[in-house]
């Protein structure tokens, strides 16, 4: 059970969304396939998963953006850990550092706590780690509206590109004719 | 024909693909010249580019390490990429935006009209604006340009029309949906852009010129063209004489090569031309090839940049669309008046999701930055393009401690920004928090200088050979056989972004080395 990370919870609480957003070739289905057991992470226990949790969302508070999104970043960096000795150690100090109790603590107490460490090497990498990846995720671009790629859709030339109306429209001689 | 023998003594080889090398590779094969093109990267197509953007940025971007030190913004918040162009077929011209202005005529005259700028090292350009002209006005056409040649402008996108209003309501006059070499329509038989907002992914429509798909096929086609990709530049050679004799380079195997050619012509970006000339120093030329002036490598220039983002109570969804199709042109002269020499072009921008976080906002986490993210719908964006001041000591070095994958030195980058630079994007970004401002903004918010895609001046031209590394035709002062072919060559960087001056001077240097290789000179 320590080498496992709540999957379960998150999923109860994600179903809906985890249902609605699976695609081929989404970061999703690397999750998805284990959804009725617990995905096995292969670097971190679940307690140091806990206090990773909570440091990214002390980096990215959206609170009503789903702990879902937040796991993967979690995977990621459990990946890179697998992969990597001395990320392995690095993540596993820090975690440690900011101790058992950081992922239970308020909000205030946890700002306090990182700013104490902001400059060390683990949360300059947590906070990159946790920008490239939750922002990545199909759960954020749902979240923030984010539409993502167009070409399979055929752009947003007829979705939206100029549907602004709050503004006047920009004279043609500035702008240009739409090209049909 | 192609594939050209090693030893084949007569082939021109050109290193890297991008918009001077591979505009360069194309004039010269059209006109019966046989070409050898070295590139580093792979060959992608609008098949496999990819669109998920953390992988694409992976696919197309130079990741090989380089190092850096200065005072500039960019070493402290990206320190480990201190420049962001190519490694692929068609190099920079995959990701780029597509923005095409013209440099100004009193841009190529720098040093004489801002006069003795301290702590520069400013020269004028060796060519005027009128030999210039003529290749903008074949550049334009080649390229596809709009609002020019009777190329209508691309529509205004919701991003656009929130610049315009801005623009408008600062007084400013000259504000349209730019100069791109985007189609607008159906152009040289390559599709319109339908608004993807995915440009610096590359382009699936293929409606953004890149030599991709346009002048290295078009060479490809007259069988004079040899191209090498996964192929890295390691040395040139020369001979007794000092003339180049051909290009030491590792193939797709990894193995080591050598290329015989008659004449050699860098491509490589700013940073990677320089360190090539660096790594081929010898016992003839100690301080690296062309370098008996000492200045190459010097005088780099990036344009200096810096995003401006305005927060709304509506929705904006910046990134629908073009990712450039806006500027402003009315900053981009000379006025002294306004605390700094030079000009600058406000232009319009959106970043997609991660990339806006990594890129575009300022150093943050916790509940500020996260209120900014929130609110990703309702953002407008700009940055600027200005010009930059080139430094002696601002300066591409081989790394001492850095080797890269075949145990060779790494490029070490060192800005020190010129406080020219630095009144210029304080102007900037006040006058587009203005503008955001006055459109009613709930928040306008000043980001970072990015890691730098216009990267010039490293090996410039010069009148006087002490001042820089080439002549007007970008052929080494010291070399006769010997050519810059990219952005290295740009004397300054003015205000405009360099692609269609990069093009047009290889459109002008594929002329000149035909005709003197005609002529039997080279």
């Amino acid at each position: 059970m320590d080498k496992s990370f709540p999957r379960r919870e998150f999923l109860r609480a994600t179903t809906g969304l985890l249902t609605g957003v699976v695609v081929a070739g989404s970061p999703l289905t690397l999750i998805a396939p284990q959804r009725g057991g617990a995905s096995e992470m292969t670097a971190l226990t679940i307690a140091e998963a806990a206090t990773l949790m909570a440091v990214a969302r002390t980096i990215a508070p959206h609170d009503r953006l789903d702990d879902a999104a937040y796991a993967f970043v979690i995977k990621a960096v459990d990946e890179e850990a697998t992969r990597d000795e001395r990320t392995r150690k690095l993540v596993k100090d820090g975690l440690a550092n900011l101790g058992a109790g950081f992922s239970k603590s308020t909000e205030d107490d946890r700002v306090a706590a990182i700013k104490m460490i902001e400059r060390s090497e683990f949360f300059q990498a947590m906070r990159l780690k946790t920008l490239q990846v939750l922002y990545a995720t199909p759960i954020a671009y749902a979240y923030f509206g984010y539409e993502g790629e167009a070409f399979s859709k055929g752009g947003y030339l007829l979705r939206g590109f100029n549907d602004l109306r709050w503004l006047p429209e920009v004279p043609v001689e500035d702008s240009g004719p739409l090209p049909m | 024909m192609p594939p050209f023998d090693f030893k084949d003594e007569s082939v021109v080889v050109v290193i890297g693909s991008g918009a001077g090398g591979g505009t360069l590779a194309h004039e010269l094969t059209r006109r019966g010249i046989k070409v050898v093109l070295l590139e580093a990267g792979k060959r992608q197509s609008l098949e496999t580019f990819s669109q998920v953007p953390g992988e694409a940025f992976s696919q197309l971007t130079w990741l090989d390490a380089r190092t850096q030190s200065g005072s500039w913004g960019v070493a402290r918040d990206f320190p480990t990429l201190p420049v962001w162009h190519c490694k692929t077929v068609g190099g920079t011209t995959v990701h780029w935006t597509a923005s095409c202005p013209r440099l100004q005529p009193w841009e190529l005259q720098a040093k004489t009209n801002y006069g003795g700028t301290r702590d520069s090292s400013l020269i004028d350009w060796p060519i005027s604006h009128e030999e210039l002209e003529p290749y903008y006005v074949i550049a334009e056409r080649r390229m596809g340009v709009t609002r020019r040649n009777d190329i209508p402008g691309l529509p205004a996108s919701n991003n656009f029309k929130v610049m315009y209003a801005g623009a408008k309501k600062l007084g400013y006059k000259r504000v349209h949906t730019g100069h791109l070499a985007i189609n607008s329509s159906s152009y040289d038989g390559r599709g319109f852009c339908i608004q993807q907002g995915f440009c610096v992914q590359g382009c699936k429509i293929g409606a953004k010129w890149s030599t991709l798909y346009t002048e290295i096929p078009d060479a490809e086609a007259t069988g004079n063209l040899d191209l090498r990709t996964e192929s890295t530049a390691t040395r040139i050679e020369h001979g007794p004489n000092g003339r180049v004799t051909g290009v030491i380079y590792r193939d797709n195997r990894g193995q080591e090569q050598r290329q015989k050619a008659r004449i050699v012509c860098v491509a490589g970006n700013a940073l990677e031309t320089a360190r090539l000339l660096l790594l081929s120093e010898s016992p003839k030329f100690p301080q690296g090839l062309a370098n008996s002036s000492g200045q190459v490598g010097r005088n780099y220039c990036h344009q200096i940049t810096g995003f401006v983002w305005g927060i709304f109570d509506k929705p904006v969804y910046s990134w629908r669309g073009a990712t450039l199709a806006g500027v402003i042109e009315d900053e981009a002269i000379h006025d002294p008046r306004r605390g700094f020499v030079g000009g600058y072009r406000i232009e319009l921008v959106a970043l997609d999701l991660p990339t806006l976080p990594l890129v575009g906002l300022p150093y943050g986490w916790g509940r500020d930055f996260a209120s900014i993210m929130e609110n990703y719908r309702n953002l407008a964006g700009m940055f600027i393009n200005g010009e930059d001041m080139p430094r002696a000591d601002n300066r591409i070095t081989l790394d001492e401690k850095v080797k890269d994958g075949f145990g060779l030195p790494v490029a070490h980058v060192h800005v020190d920004e010129h406080a020219n630079d630095q009144g210029m994007r304080r102007h900037a970004q006040g006058q587009m928090s203005r503008m955001y401002e006055a459109m009613g903004a709930k928040r306008v918010v000043i980001g970072p200088t990015p890691p730098a895609t216009h990267n010039l001046g490293t090996a410039r031209m010069s009148a006087d050979p002490r001042d820089g590394v080439t002549n007007g035709h970008g052929q080494t002062h010291d070399i006769g056989n010997l050519f810059i072919s990219d952005g290295s060559a740009l004397t300054t960087s003015g205000s405009a972004n360099p692609t269609l001056t990069i093009v047009a001077l290889a459109l002008r240097q594929g002329l000149y080395i035909a005709q003197t290789m005609k002529a039997g000179k080279i």
